[in-house]
């Protein structure tokens, strides 16, 4: 499950807990390993970059890099791209996660809901989200409404499919158990079917979260938003502004790597790996 | 196992489902409430695809399409699949490696498309080379897995049968950890989809089915942004189902070591 | 009266291929506090019995009551304990599933809280209450499952091979467990189990089910005083009768 990719932090960037216990020592090495690849990859950058394969402007050096970060930054700019993207993350994706465990959890419960959405959602979902995008732009304009709708409604499949699969995989004999001690069906829905199909339910929203972030991109450079970081790289183009379009690559990575190691591996670990449902 | 009767009821209801919606669809389309440019009916969007199918602009933008996704995702395949098996077996090669990986995973393909288009101009390599950055990490990081995952009894007991180097990677671990290859395939051909329609939209290139999509909204030609929807929606599943559905088939649901297809 | 009386219930399975007999022309009368064994091989409509009786299944035909009140879906006068392990929750600690049952009655924590402690300690699991099910022994995990069935204070307890998929020594350990927890309770046990010497063992009465269809083939009462000496001469008589008559049922296949 979990998008068949496996969590990379056991081995690769190292969780906090691993240090704890450990001498100084151990700690630094891991921190250096670490970082090692970074320096080479940062290496080669700057080779190609002063031997400019590349034209300077269209391959800067990681110094003119930084600089136009921090200048960004300072200035507030790049700060305000991020906020508008992630206000329209958390918009879209909070509405997809809502209405997909909600048709997810009627689809795995009710014969009629699961016979009137199946067919909708498995025709709607094999389409790749962005292909909605200029039909959304018709139909709703430029600007953020159809940004966050198309979020929304892209994200919204796995969560369903998940929720769905999660509830028809709670185990029988929880159902049952629960039921001869007197659980009566909001009882059941609320302390068995919800907790039990809960793996699932978290694989969902985690593979909604990342579809949301990876067509959320696109669709700021489509719709053409004035703030927002796939518009900021998008139009840095026009002026060959390189140096800009690395930074908001560098602030995307960032918040794609803080959404998948605060949020989710928090949640997880709070509920269903503490359970021993998922390892 | 579903029984047959369930079959048949699944398959009357999920018709009665869909009619019902395309009537839905069709009389919103009529009501004249919206543009007709913007709603156009369903016999229109027929017409549409038709015609482009008759004429093969269609077909050609399919074919771009696909020419561009399947060189990627080769690429992909092997690049990453020789890098995952060394990952999982060579220590100093997954410590550079997987740093690398979690950090530029969670960039999504399509922020580096402007990039890639002052780097290579406008035409085929973005779109390629989007695909590829797309479609690399599912299968590097499931091969790399599969391998770690691959039943160290069974490497004992083909050693102890007289398995050179050579026949445990290829009779063994390779079969072994193919679940996990397939699956990283499968993912990163859903994503190196997503990924392709992108590029194309945004690296406008002339053909391409991303790019009829955005071409379209240009001139409000809605019926043939739906028939393009249409021709994108059939080929990705046509490859889910079929391609990737029978490769599973045909390995690892024969040897019963995943008991089925997840959809 | 007898506490539960079964009159005539068949079972036919509806399934794609056709008709199933699961259980056909049961009748069977329990005395309160009586322990009952379901004997048989496995596919003989033992579970399908015991599932009607617990409510979750209907029967075809024919009629239970549970003192003297007709069965009709899942009641909390009867406690169930499956033979998988996974049938306890693991989203609850031990004490937050034998606890269940009382929170659905709606008691307050700290009672819900106290008798779950003491039905722990009833089943020797007093130190562990505080872990989750995948850090429990099959064994124990099966202990506390009895507990939770036992917690809301049903008059019976149904119980399908609860100990079948526990290694011999531990299952030995769970059987004088149960007898002694019997003893202690005495609730009106139904047991399900394809095991002779565990039948010999536990029950006051044995009824040994024929397969396809599942019917009573004949009906053994274990006078034996308790606790049973499982390797004493009437012991290994009781075993032998017992066998002698599934023997029969056996010979086809
Ligand atoms: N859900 C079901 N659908 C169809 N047939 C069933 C079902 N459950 C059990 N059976 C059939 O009913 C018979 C009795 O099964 P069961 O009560 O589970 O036996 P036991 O518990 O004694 O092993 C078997 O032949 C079995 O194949
Ligand atoms: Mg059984």
């Amino acid at each position: 499950m979990r998008d068949g990719v496996p969590a990379i932090s056991a081995a690769g960037l190292p969780a906090p807990e691993r240090w704890i216990g450990r001498g100084e020592n151990a700690r630094w090495r891991v921190i250096a390993r670490t970082a090692f690849p970074f320096l080479v990859l940062a290496a080669i950058w700057e080779i190609v970059a002063r031997l400019e394969v590349f034209p300077r402007r269209l391959f800067p050096t990681l110094e003119e890099v930084a600089s136009a970060f921090v200048r960004l930054t300072l200035s507030g700019i790049l700060p305000h791209h991020a906020f508008d993207t992630l206000v329209r993350l958390t918009a879209g994706f909070a509405i997809a996660a809502i209405a997909g465990v909600i048709i997810g959890i009627l689809m795995g419960r009710f014969r009629r809901a699961e016979d009137i959405f199946l067919p909708l959602v498995s025709i709607a979902a094999p389409i790749p989200g962005l292909a909605y995008a200029p039909l959304f732009l018709l139909w709703f304009g430029l600007g953020n409404f159809p940004a966050i709708l198309l979020v929304a409604f892209v994200s919204a499949f796995p969560v369903i499919f998940n929720t769905w699969t999660g509830v028809k995989a709670v185990k029988e004999i929880w159902v049952r158990s629960a039921q001869a001690m007197g659980a009566d069906n909001p009882k059941l829905f609320r302390h068995v079917i919800l907790p039990g199909a809960l793996p699932y339910i978290l694989t969902g929203l985690r593979l909604g979260l990342a579809q949301a972030w990876r067509v959320l991109v696109g669709v700021e450079m489509l719709a053409a938003v004035p703030w927002g970081l796939g518009w900021m790289i998008f139009g840095a183009r026009e002026f060959l502004n390189t140096d800009v379009m690395l930074s908001g690559i560098v602030v995307i990575a960032m918040i794609g790597l803080a959404l998948e190691k605060l949020v989710f591996e928090k949640l997880e670990n709070y509920t269903v790996v503490r359970w021993g449902m998922m390892s | 196992m579903t029984g047959s009767s369930d079959r048949v009821r699944s398959i009357r209801r999920a018709t009665v489902t869909i009619l019902v919606a395309a009537l839905c669809y069709e009389a919103i389309a009529r009501s004249g409430y919206f543009p007709a440019v913007l709603v156009p009916t369903i016999p229109k969007i027929a017409a549409a695809l038709w015609r482009s199918l008759l004429d093969g602009t269609m077909l050609i933008h399919a074919g771009f399409t696909l020419y561009r996704v399947l060189f990627g995702f080769s690429l992909a395949i092997v690049f990453g699949v020789p890098l995952g098996i060394m990952m999982a077996r060579y220590r100093p090669v997954q410590n550079f490696v997987l740093p690398l990986a979690s950090a530029l995973m969670p960039v999504p393909s399509l922020a580096w498309v402007p990039i890639f288009i002052l780097w290579f101009g406008l035409g085929n390599t973005v779109s390629i080379l989007v695909v590829f950055y797309a479609a690399t990490f599912p299968i590097l990081l499931n091969t790399w897995s599969g391998v770690r995952s691959v039943n160290p009894l069974w490497l004992r007991a083909a050693g102890a049968m007289g398995a050179d180097e050579n026949s445990l990677f290829w009779k063994v671990i390779i079969p072994g950890a193919s679940p996990f290859i397939i699956t990283g395939m499968r993912q990163a051909f859903l994503r190196a989809w997503i990924a392709v329609v992108g590029a194309e939209m945004i690296a406008a290139s002339d053909w391409g089915l991303g790019w009829t999509i955005f071409d379209a909204k240009e001139f409000l030609n809605a019926d043939v942004m739906i028939a393009a929807l249409v021709v994108i929606g059939c080929i990705g599943f046509l490859f889910e189902r079929l391609v990737f559905g029978s490769l599973e088939k045909a390995t690892v649901m024969r040897w019963g070591m995943v008991k089925a297809v997840k959809s | 009266m007898s506490h539960i009386e079964i009159r005539d219930v068949s079972l036919v399975y509806d399934t794609p291929a056709g008709q199933v007999p699961g259980v056909q022309g049961v009748s069977l009368d329990m005395r309160e506090s009586e322990f009952l064994c379901l004997l048989g091989p496995s596919g003989c409509g033992k579970s399908t019995l015991l599932n009607i009786v617990a409510g979750f299944l209907t029967p075809t035909s024919g009629e239970i009551r549970i003192g003297g009140k007709a069965v009709n879906g899942h009641g909390t006068d009867r406690g169930v304990v499956f033979q998988d392990f996974a049938q306890l929750f693991p989203w609850r600690t031990a004490l937050g599933n034998v606890a269940f049952g009382l929170e659905m009655k709606g008691i307050p924590k700290e009672e819900r809280d106290e008798i779950a402690f003491n039905q722990l300690k009833l089943v020797k699991l007093e130190k562990f209450v505080k872990s989750y099910p995948h850090h429990l022994s099959g064994g124990m995990q099966q202990r506390v499952a009895i507990a939770r069935a036992l917690a809301y204070n049903p008059s019976v307890l149904l119980m399908d091979e609860p100990f079948a998929a526990l290694d011999a020594m531990t299952r030995d350990a769970m059987q004088r467990l149960l007898a002694d927890v019997w003893r202690e309770t005495r609730k009106t046990i139904i047991y399900v189990t394809h095991n002779v010497a565990e039948a010999v063992y536990l029950a006051d009465r044995v009824i040994v089910m024929t397969p396809h269809p599942g019917k009573v083939k004949a009906e053994v009462v274990i006078d034996l005083p308790r606790p049973r000496d499982p390797l004493s001469v009437e012991f290994l008589d009781c075993q032998k009768q017992l066998l002698a008559h599934l023997g029969e049922t056996h010979q086809v296949s």
